[in-house]
């Protein structure tokens, strides 16, 4: 063990020295009446764009998108902050996995 | 309701069959009983704290709080299972050994396998936290349902991911003593790889890790993630429809770690 935990510092060292640059895109989507608002969410293709997704019911909701590959427990009134992309162009639907029928929407990379 | 018992058995789904194989793995052991509940008991303790302090938590770190949360539990657990991997190298050959030869129960000081306890721990947390907080929003005068309906519902959906757990566990059961070590090794190695991959999307998400997070393939068409074979086999061994090229380096660096690490040590030392 002791001669297999530098490799794996090393491992976690060069997946945690990734750059982080500011300025980069942001977009934001709300929670109301388990419905997202925009339900179509624009953002620039090919970057990565932080996003917030506040949360102003009072119940928690789960962001979910199988295809951007994310899930996220926004508690009631919270506000989470989650990194998707740098996506192809495209439409990617996402919905609140504790709302199905109500809470859906898109992101549509362009 | 049928929502409800479907969401808790999602979520309690991957504790369970852990839980179901790390009893298989721990047979031979005396006290077994004891610590399995203790992992899953110190879990769900867990799990009501991590519910109660959701709200501050998601506000960590400008918005980042459950990420980092969720990335401290995953590490932690990932350590824990490449110890047991270790452990086994140079326990499990003996212990198999005289568990088949003397039919008895091996016990002793030194044996105790804490490190899977505490995986055990970790993988209820983890996903116990999630199911609070859902059970807590439902009961909470959700329109046209009563909370005894919303929790009887999600008993249902707990019932039912045990008993997966149970079928895991009745199934491994049935391996003869001397081989169910071996299986049980690979499905606790191909757990701990679905645990690095799962750690290294939660970077990616957090915005810790920003190269390789573009997925390298989509067989969402072939098997889609959401159907019952890709949830089953999500918690089993970690699919997942569209892998970043992190999360499959992070899975196959786990399992060379695992294989060569655990080959190195089960190697005579006088030699």
């Amino acid at each position: 063990m002791r001669t297999k935990l530098p490799l794996l510092a090393v491992a976690l060292a060069a997946l945690a020295a990734a750059p982080l640059h500011a300025a980069e895109p942001e977009a934001t989507l709300v929670i109301k009446n388990h419905r997202f608002e925009p339900a179509e969410l624009k953002v620039p293709a090919n970057q990565r764009v932080k996003l917030t997704v506040h949360n102003q019911d009072d119940k928690p909701e789960e962001f979910e998108s199988k295809q951007l590959n994310r899930e996220k427990v926004i508690p009631a009134g919270a506000k989470a902050t989650l990194y998707i992309g740098p996506l192809k162009p495209g439409r990617y639907d996402f919905y609140g996995e504790y709302h199905e029928s109500t809470a859906k929407g898109v992101v549509v990379a362009e | 309701m049928f929502t409800a018992a479907l969401i808790v058995f999602r979520e309690s789904l991957e504790a369970a069959l852990f839980v179901g194989i790390v009893a298989a793995a721990t047979r031979q052991l005396a006290g077994r009983g004891g610590w399995l509940s203790g992992g899953v008991g110190l879990g769900v303790l867990g799990a009501l704290v991590l519910a109660l302090l959701a709200e501050r938590i998601a506000a960590w770190a400008d918005g980042i709080g459950q990420d980092l949360v969720n990335i401290g539990v995953l590490s932690l657990a990932l350590l824990m299972l490449l110890w047991h991997c270790v452990w086994v190298s140079t326990h499990g050959r003996e212990m198999a050994a005289s568990a088949r030869q003397l039919g008895v129960a091996v016990s002793g000081g030194q044996r105790k396998p804490w490190a899977l306890m505490v995986a055990v721990a970790l993988a209820v947390l983890r996903e116990g936290a999630e199911t609070v907080l859902f059970v807590a929003g439902s009961i909470s005068g959700t329109p046209g349902t009563t909370p005894a309906a919303v929790l009887g519902a999600c008993a249902v959906g707990l019932a039912l991911g045990a008993g997966v757990g149970l079928l895991m566990y009745a199934g491994l059961s049935r391996i003869p003593a001397r081989r169910v070590f071996d299986v049980t090794n690979v499905l606790i190695a191909l757990l701990a790889g679905s645990i690095a991959s799962q750690l290294a999307k939660a970077l990616a998400q957090a915005g810790l890790v920003e190269r390789w997070t573009a997925p390298l393939w989509d067989s969402s068409a072939a098997l889609a993630p959401d159907s019952a074979l890709g949830t089953f086999l999500h918690a089993l061994v970690g699919y997942d429809a569209r892998p970043s090229a992190a999360q499959l380096a992070a899975y196959a660096a786990v399992l060379a770690i695992i294989y060569f690490g655990s080959r190195l040590l089960a190697r005579p030392r006088a030699a």
